[in-house]
């Protein structure tokens, strides 16, 4: 009998207000991958119900917690809920062009991932000659 | 007096606090107020993270604030001095004594169930409501306001 296949990585866009919808949205568009990406945003929750709706969102998967600041209470509930947890990763300063690469490259463990996905997004950040 | 703002906001250190709030009063230190994270080093370099270089972080329990609140109203740094429950600023006002806090900002206590809405950030129960009240009978001032750029609401507007 095989090994059941592990399922790929999933990566949870956890934002103010609707940043994180709309980032998922984007990578939809420009990549016409619909489903390796969920939304959270922390408006209007406490850090219980925000902790509530990560799970949710993260199910029984592995997960990159893609987080939209260094600091703050969506960082703080991404780290509580990945802390221990080799099948979560967490990576903050979400850009576009990090999420991107992410989709076509979740086969991998979530550290893996994560790394990645950082190296993917800090070469998008530049100042080209205007 | 330095403390420029006692809030209370179920996130502790955040965005508006941080950049709403820290940047316009030029802040130069953060008290926060939890005797879960005063024991836990992991949780302080969490909140930590969030917090620029240039503005001390102290984490503290309730008791020590009857001990310090003197010397960080004494500090010439705008201070900005955290709770995250009304149980916890209840007792913090009182470890503080008559006239140590005169004036708390509600910023933000988010839903849950249990919690109805008196503003789009103030989620009360109504047993918190009533210590919330109780605070404002006993001569503290009490207001709504998430970021500075907003109206402050006082507390017989909201409750």
């Amino acid at each position: 009998m095989s090994e059941p296949t592990p399922s790929p990585t999933v990566g949870v866009i956890i934002s103010h207000a609707e940043v994180a919808a709309a980032l998922v949205g984007a990578v939809r568009t420009i990549s016409g991958v619909s489903d390796a990406l969920q939304a959270v945003s922390n408006e209007g929750c406490d850090p219980k119900a925000l902790a509530q709706r990560i799970e949710e969102a993260i199910g029984e998967r592995p997960a990159v917690l893609f987080v939209d600041l260094p600091g703050g209470s969506c960082l703080s509930s991404a780290v509580r809920l990945s802390r221990g947890r080799g099948e979560r990763a967490v990576v903050t300063g979400v850009n576009l062009a990090m999420l991107l690469d992410f989709v076509f490259h979740r086969d991998v463990p979530p550290a893996e991932a994560a790394k990645r996905a950082v190296e993917a997004g800090s070469r998008a950040i530049r100042t080209p000659a205007a | 007096m330095s403390l420029s703002l006692v809030r209370l906001d179920d996130r502790l250190i955040h965005g508006q606090v941080v950049i709403g709030w820290g940047q316009p009063l030029h802040v130069g230190f953060i008290v926060l107020v939890d005797d879960e994270v005063k024991n836990s080093a992991w949780e302080q370099d969490l909140y930590r993270m969030g917090v620029p270089p240039g503005i001390d972080v102290l984490f503290v329990s309730v008791a020590d604030v009857a001990r310090h609140l003197a010397e960080w109203t004494a500090d010439p740094r705008p201070g900005i001095l955290l709770v995250g429950d009304i149980d916890t600023l209840a007792n913090l006002i009182a470890a503080a004594g008559a006239g140590g806090i005169a004036r708390i900002n509600v910023g933000g206590v988010h839903h849950r169930p249990g919690r109805t809405e008196r503003l789009r950030y103030v989620y009360l129960t109504d047993e918190e409501a009533a210590k919330l009240k109780q605070l404002a009978t006993n001569g503290v001032e009490v207001s709504a306001q998430d970021v500075p750029t907003a109206r402050a609401v006082p507390i017989g507007e909201f409750l």
